[in-house]
């Protein structure tokens, strides 16, 4: 009798489902394209970044990306987390420098004017949060034809579908088809929300960056590398998360264990 | 059934038995190891770690002249000595002193490859009685019977190696961890 | 023992305790407090629900050191917190998935309520404690989420505060004042940490007033039936400590989980943009626990008598709480549990189903055929509370009731033979 109740609960519910959703109009123009899933060496429970592909995603975010976005809630320091000694990072921040490698140093304003009251330009340090392209959200509007890039130190939270969503929108760029009319300054992206995109295909060619310690620059390879960069830049304490989560999982499981047991005993007297 | 199992002990309590000590213990350790990390997140934050040092550059500063820069939200107190406050700190008995140092222990880190630089004194500029900023940095300010600092709060006198001579302080004015990183510059903490 | 023993920590004791019976107190809740032996795991969810109040608390407090509630560095404090303060991330997660874990609680520790008859006579008071609890709850999260100043925040803030305006007459002077300006702005995010942190402390006293009003008649039982005799109970402790122990083990199993490996999968993306006063987002949801209200709300598409849609949808989603506070009347069984009503019983799944629907509505855009599964939805929810249950309180032939806890769990001879225990 009760099954039967459920049964007719079910039905019922499956009957009104086709009406659920939106419209049913079909647009290739604006319909979303479905998001394909990478493998990530830091998804599921287990999952953790893997320091070379961190240091090669810093390369590319460095020379490709961090002309437009900046990266403001990451310090310099933080770099020791992914590989690099405090010498070294000493060295990144004072010769930090977007695009390509040789060019001049940022500088960074200190935050005391001297004593004459004037502000005054240093070289970054390892305490300095990285330095961002533009003074305010204006003077990088009017130098982006009016889109403003977004800073990326929680891209990958905050975007749905994480990073499958940043790889996706790195690696999207296509031609535009033909009865899509794409509007000035704009540029076609599969995967971007009504798939027209201010940003111009920041990776366009193998190679674009040159990695050490030879792994190949391939456009996919890049785009993965420097979403496991911004993966970390959003989320840096995942490994410790993770293995701290290991660690109590099991400690509960046998306190569970012990206090059930414990449990069973005590109202054995009573049963 | 129970009757067997149980020996009377205090109060009438059963037996503990190795189940119930168990989950005790392991209740314990799982308390502690969780409240651990909200202990632990009133330390100092990585940030505030980081702001731990500060580079000094030397240079600009003459014989006989002082300088205050800050260092972990407190003062500290560069002091280029004249060969005169170096002898005069160098000829003190340190016998007669409250806490006894010799002026070679407190500018022991003014070296760098190997060339030591006794004019260079560093201190924190904290009066050790109870926290005022002694005077003496000023050119017009009062410098004490010794020529050192003078604390205006409660009249401690330091001389011109920081060590306590008169008033209240019980102890010198602290000497930070310093380094030079060239022959003129440092870095504090 | 302690009030009762030789030692001096037994005279220091009974010292305070002849003064203010903490002690005494405490032991007779323990081992004398007679709890009825046959509770479930569905008992469990009360003492669960007040471990995660302190667990919210605890946790609050210590982000509270941390954290600005000033509109420009609020988001920055909040990332501060993540990733340069001590456990830092450990400490927001905890609380963050906290409030979900606690609205899970509560809720299951409602529905036990609902189909157990736990409302109905003498426990009346303790009832509509628990509804004034789940109110302060309800206010305490939708303030805390506006704290970290994302796009969620903000919006959210901005409609929820904008729906006093529905109020005729003084709507929109009540709304400025809330508001302590034209928009959801810094005043707006200081008064909300100010009262965030107070809230919780409300709660806690309303708390205890629920355990003395729960104390004074004790826990109801799955048979609904009243304890007649020494026979029917079991003193709390060990019995119900070491099975709420286990119980927390076991939830804190799932907390860990969810802390520990999935912490943003409740959330929303979204707000880990920073609030934007230009810029909308496409969709507006507030956080799950609330979203069989925010369907009720938005489900009035239409004027009713003249009244506008908005205003009567501000009605409809605080009644569909506040009728909580009369369900001990507008229930007329005079059986408790659903255990032996079985016309209710199948009636209770209903509501659930239609619970988890409205959740279901509120999450989605309100377009097309959604709008329409909503105001269905919401009907049912006030038909079954206002028509349903009267009726079927009357017309319900309840199934026969045990004589008693103890010849229902026991048998009928083991009743007499433990009556010593």
């Amino acid at each position: 009798m009760v099954n039967r109740f459920f049964t007719l609960i079910a039905a019922g519910i499956l009957a009104l489902a086709p009406g659920l959703g939106g419209p049913a109009r079909a647009d290739q123009c604006t319909d979303e394209m479905p998001l394909p899933h990478q493998q990530w060496s830091f998804e599921g429970p287990l999952g953790t970044y893997d320091e070379a592909t961190l240091q090669h995603g810093f390369q590319v975010y460095k020379e490709v990306c961090a002309v437009c976005h900046a990266l403001k809630h990451v310090a310099f320091r933080d770099l020791t987390e992914i590989g690099y000694s405090e010498d070294q990072v000493k060295g990144i921040a004072a010769q930090f420098a977007p695009g390509p490698p040789g060019g001049p140093p940022v500088q960074v304003t200190d935050a005391q004017p001297n004593d004459q009251g004037q502000m005054v330009q240093r070289s970054a340090r390892p305490s300095d949060p990285f330095v961002p392209p533009f003074p305010n959200d204006q003077a990088a509007r009017a130098a982006n034809n009016g889109a403003l890039p977004p800073d990326m130190s929680l891209l990958v939270k905050a975007r749905e579908g994480g990073p499958d969503y940043v790889y996706g929108i790195a690696t999207g760029f296509k031609d535009a088809p033909a009865s899509c009319k794409l509007g000035s300054n704009m540029y076609w992206n599969d995967y971007f929300p009504g798939h027209q995109i201010a940003m111009p295909p920041p990776l366009t060619t193998d190679g674009q960056v040159t990695y050490a310690d030879g792994t190949k620059p391939t456009i996919k390879q890049m785009a993965a590398d420097v979403t496991t960069f911004l993966a970390w830049a959003s989320e840096p304490n995942l490994n410790e998360r993770h293995r701290m989560g290991a660690k109590v999982i099991l400690f509960l499981l046998v306190a569970a264990g012990l206090f059930y047991a414990a449990k069973r005993r005590i109202w054995a007297k009573i049963h | 059934m129970a009757q067997s199992q149980v020996s009377h002990g205090h109060d009438g309590e059963t037996r503990r038995d190795f189940l119930t000590l168990t989950a005790t213990a392991l209740g314990v350790v799982g308390t502690a190891c969780a409240i651990w990390p909200f202990i632990d997140s009133l330390n100092p934050a990585k940030d505030t770690l980081a702001l731990s040092t500060t580079d000094v550059d030397l240079s600009p500063i003459q014989a006989g002249q002082r300088l205050t820069v800050a260092w972990r939200g407190k003062p500290v107190f560069i002091d280029r000595r004249t060969p005169e406050e170096i002898k005069a700190a160098q000829d003190v008995d340190i016998s007669t002193l409250r806490d006894p140092q010799t002026d070679a222990e407190r500018v022991k880190q003014s070296t760098f490859n190997g060339k030591t630089m006794p004019e260079w004194l560093i201190m924190v500029g904290v009066c050790t009685h109870l926290g005022c900023i002694p005077l003496g940095q000023k050119p017009n300010d009062d410098r004490g019977t010794y020529g050192g600092w003078f604390c205006p709060c409660h009249g401690s006198v330091y001389d011109t190696s920081g060590r306590r001579r008169d008033g209240p302080a019980p102890a010198n004015l602290e000497v930070p961890a310093y380094k030079f990183t060239s022959d003129t510059a440092i870095t504090i903490g | 023992m302690p009030v009762t023993g030789t030692g001096r920590i037994s005279r220091i004791v009974r010292w305070v305790d002849y003064r203010l019976p903490f002690v005494a107190q405490l032991e007779h809740e323990l081992n004398e407090y007679p709890t009825p032996r046959n509770l479930n795991y569905w008992w469990n969810f009360g003492s669960l629900a007040g471990i995660m109040l302190v667990i919210m608390i605890v946790s609050g407090i210590v982000l509270a050191m941390h954290y600005t509630p000033e509109s420009t560095m609020a988001f920055d404090s909040v990332e501060r917190i993540m990733r340069d303060v001590n456990y830092g991330w450990l400490l927001r997660y905890i609380h963050m998935n906290g409030a979900s874990m606690f609205f899970v609680l509560v809720y299951i520790h409602i529905f036990r309520g609902l189909y157990y008859g736990s409302y109905k006579y003498p426990r009346e008071l303790l009832w509509m404690l628990g509804v004034v609890i789940l109110l302060l709850m309800m206010a305490t999260a939708f303030m805390g989420y506006v704290l970290p100043w994302g796009q969620m925040s903000y919006w959210g803030a901005t409609v929820i505060t904008n729906l006093f305006s529905a109020i005729p007459i003084f709507g929109q002077k009540i709304v400025t004042l809330l508001w302590g300006g034209f928009t959801v702005a810094n005043p707006t995010l200081n008064r909300f940490f100010s009262l965030h942190y107070l809230l919780p402390f409300v709660i806690v006293a309303v708390v205890m007033l629920h355990l003395v009003a729960l104390h004074q008649h004790g826990s109801n039982n799955p048979l609904g039936i009243d304890h007649k005799g020494p026979q029917d109970s079991i003193p709390f402790h060990p019995y119900y400590t070491i099975k709420d122990l286990f119980g927390l083990t076991v939830f804190l199993l799932i907390f860990s989980v969810v802390v520990f490996f999935y912490p943003n999968f409740l959330g929303d993306p979204q707000n880990y943009i920073p609030a934007n006063p230009l810029q909308t987002p496409p969709d507006i949801v507030p956080e799950w626990y609330f979203l069989p209200f925010y369907a009720i709300l938005r489900s009035m598409t239409f004027n009713v008598m003249g009244i506008p849609s908005k205003l009567v949808g501000v009605i409809l989603m605080f009644s569909s709480i506040l009728l909580l506070f009369v369900l001990p009347w507008l229930d007329t069984s005079r059986v408790r549990s659903a255990t032996f009503r079985p016309i209710y019983k199948k009636i209770y799944w209903l509501l659930v189903a239609d619970v988890l629907f409205l959740g279901y509505v509120g999450a989605h855009p309100p377009a097309g055929a959604i709008v329409v599964y909503g105001q269905l939805a919401t009907f049912y929810y006030f038909f079954h509370f206002l028509i349903l249950i009267p009726l079927i309180g009357k017309i319900e032939r309840p199934r026969p009731l045990p004589t008693s806890i103890g010849a229902a769990v026991l048998g009928p001879g083991a009743a007499e033979a433990a009556g010593g225990e």
